[in-house]
């Protein structure tokens, strides 16, 4: 190696560090860039080239992209599918996120020892486990015991975002870790001082000193659930209708696109507005990196 | 220092590895027809439902003429038919005709029909029915009928398994058995596996599926008392079946040419055909044109 490197001449370059690193946030910003124009322009022509309006795209129910002009066709709503990845990721939120908040705690604050070498660990294999295997386990466990145990298809909601919550336990559990043990141990100290047993001192000090830091945590945890497409689609059923209650199948943007994209033709209105769904789902995750800033540069003044 | 240089090293080498291994997804070689001996690339790019059998016939293809390579591809019906087209590839695999795909103009292409698979309505295997007639099987798929006592069986609620709709075996099905009706919503999964575990697993779960996918594990019924075989589907009996078509752009030469040739050789036809639960398209004593119109061969 040091042979090699001699031979090319590059021993004490500086030049040659500022073309390495200026050389790969080039790329990084090049393929941001590149992406987001591809997926606006496949999007868009929806709108633009087969002129669907927004608002039908957006607010309709009627999901009609084979059916022939003359039968009044066709039509590409997909309120249906915005529904289900808003239900499915909100719910495996609401249920990931005390959960996460709690193992935090536990491995920030009550067991430092214990649950630094257990259980962060536990919870990073957690995090490695591909999403396949996640909806493969769903599909062969969770969703018999859910049809077998509390009744319907078993294909549902429930199963959705029972493996979701799982899957976003570990972006959640790390960042509200890291957030709290990065506070200072004074005010701990200080909260201790004033007669503060631990719990009060956690509940009322820490916490809300590391606000920020647990929400930025849960709003990955959100970006994360709603993009996931392969364990979720695996054991939601997918039937394009709102669902009645959460032990009815249910469909997401996610898994309404790998569904069909196969099969439907580059440049129709079919596969266009597949790339419009993307699109919106680029949309969405603008939205949450634009929150977690917020939420930082919030959390950030405070202080 | 050492250890900074090492690294620096060792990242350069890396860049230069992405650049090499970058460039090399553009070239594609064209197919070179002055050896005498056969050599050159084709790319079969499409339909799921053919992948095996094209992925079974290309390693034979390529261990009798060392020269060329075959590569097959999946990515559904509609990316095969799209690549062909815009000369992406040589061959697109569909199960459907190109003319009833939207989007796609059919007229430029050169369909060869290698093989014909057939599909059957298929039920859980605890449900005690054998033969649906057409109307039955419609009230069924249009929701009309939503319990199995309507159509004499156990009450017992009908889960519908589908496949999205974009799917070649959805559309064979809703034409030739449905004939055309709008399915109503029901379970959708994008894989013919999946389908099957689920009609499998589930009580009163009824789907379709090509006869390649058939096991023990599910049940095919009949249509209007005529059952889903070989024999019923050559003669024209049994009405739901679809061809495997490999489309080329213009007629075929060279390696394309020669590879499509060996599809319909006795070699593919009469053993990779039959054992992977397709029908030879040589054993048809029909034919049916794009638009559903059936005549004797």
């Amino acid at each position: 190696m040091n042979l090699l490197y001699k031979a090319l001449n590059l021993s004490g370059s500086e030049k040659l560090g500022r073309i390495l690193t200026t050389g790969a946030a080039a790329i990084a910003i090049i393929s941001t860039i590149t992406i987001v124009f591809f997926i606006s322009s496949k999007g868009l022509s929806t709108f633009l080239v087969n002129g669907v309006s927004v608002k039908d795209f957006l607010f309709s129910t009627h999901w009609l992209p084979d059916r022939l002009p003359e039968e009044g066709g066709p039509q590409v709503g997909v309120l249906v599918f915005i529904f289900g990845s808003l239900t499915v990721s909100l719910l495996a939120v609401l249920l990931s996120a005390p959960l996460s908040v709690a193992c935090a705690v536990f491995i920030a604050e009550i067991a430092p020892n214990w649950g630094q070498r257990v259980l962060q660990p536990a919870i990073e294999i957690l995090a490695g486990i591909p999403s396949v295997v996640y909806g493969y386990i769903g599909l062969s466990v969770l969703v018999p015991f859910i049809r077998n145990n509390i009744g319907g298809l078993g294909f549902s909601v429930l199963a959705g975002f029972l493996v979701l919550s799982v899957m976003i336990l570990p972006t959640i559990v790390s960042i509200s870790t890291d957030t709290l043990r990065a506070l200072p141990g004074e005010w701990k100290e200080a909260a201790y001082a004033l007669g503060a047993t631990r719990w009060q001192a956690i509940r009322m000090v820490l916490l809300p000193a590391a606000r920020s830091g647990i929400m930025t945590g849960i709003v990955l945890g959100l970006a994360r659930a709603f993009g996931e497409a392969l364990a979720v689609q695996m054991v939601i059923g997918n039937t394009r209708k709102i669902p009645g209650s959460i032990l009815d199948p249910v469909i997401t943007l996610t898994s309404a696109i790998t569904m069909d994209m196969g099969n439907t033709p580059m440049g129709s209105l079919w596969n266009n507005s597949l790339w419009s769904m993307g699109l919106l789902l680029l949309i969405m995750s603008f939205f949450f990196i634009v929150m977690i800033r917020f939420i930082a540069l919030k959390g950030g003044a405070a202080r | 220092m050492l250890k900074k240089s090492r690294l620096m090293a060792i990242a350069v080498l890396c860049l230069a590895a992405l650049i090499v291994l970058a460039g090399c997804g553009g070239g594609k070689q064209a197919p070179d027809n002055k050896a005498r001996q056969l050599s050159g690339n084709v790319t079969a790019v499409g339909s799921t439902a053919i992948q095996p059998l094209a992925e079974q016939a290309a390693t034979q293809f390529m261990a009798k003429n060392p020269g060329v390579k075959v590569v097959v591809q999946g990515g559904g019906s509609g990316v095969g038919l799209t690549q062909v087209a815009q000369g992406a590839a040589d061959i697109g695999n569909s199960d459907i005709f190109a003319e009833e795909k939207s989007g796609i103009d059919a007229a430029q292409l050169v369909d060869h029909q290698v093989a014909v698979v057939g599909m059957a309505a298929v039920i859980n295997p605890a449900i005690k029915i054998d033969n649906l007639t057409r109307q039955q099987l419609v009230d069924i798929f249009t929701g009309k009928i939503t319990n199995w006592s309507g159509v004499g069986g156990a009450d017992q609620k009908i889960v519908l398994v589908n496949r999205p709709k974009a799917s070649g075996t959805r559309a064979t099905f809703k034409k030739y058995a449905l004939g055309g009706a709008e399915e109503a919503n029901g379970i959708e999964e994008d894989s013919s596996g999946t389908v099957r575990k689920i009609i499998k697993e589930t009580p009163g779960a009824i789907g379709y599926l090509a006869l390649s996918y058939l096991d023990n594990s599910v049940k095919a019924v009949s249509l209007d008392g005529v059952a889903p075989t070989k024999d019923n589907i050559v003669t024209g009996k049994y009405p739901v079946w679809a061809y495997m078509h490999c489309y080329t752009k213009e007629k075929p030469s060279g390696a394309v040419d020669a590879f499509l040739n060996y599809m319909m050789s006795d070699d593919v036809q009469k053993n990779i055909v039959p054992q992977l639960g397709y029908i030879p398209g040589t054993d048809m004593k029909i034919v049916r044109d794009a638009s559903g119109n059936i005549k004797n061969k």
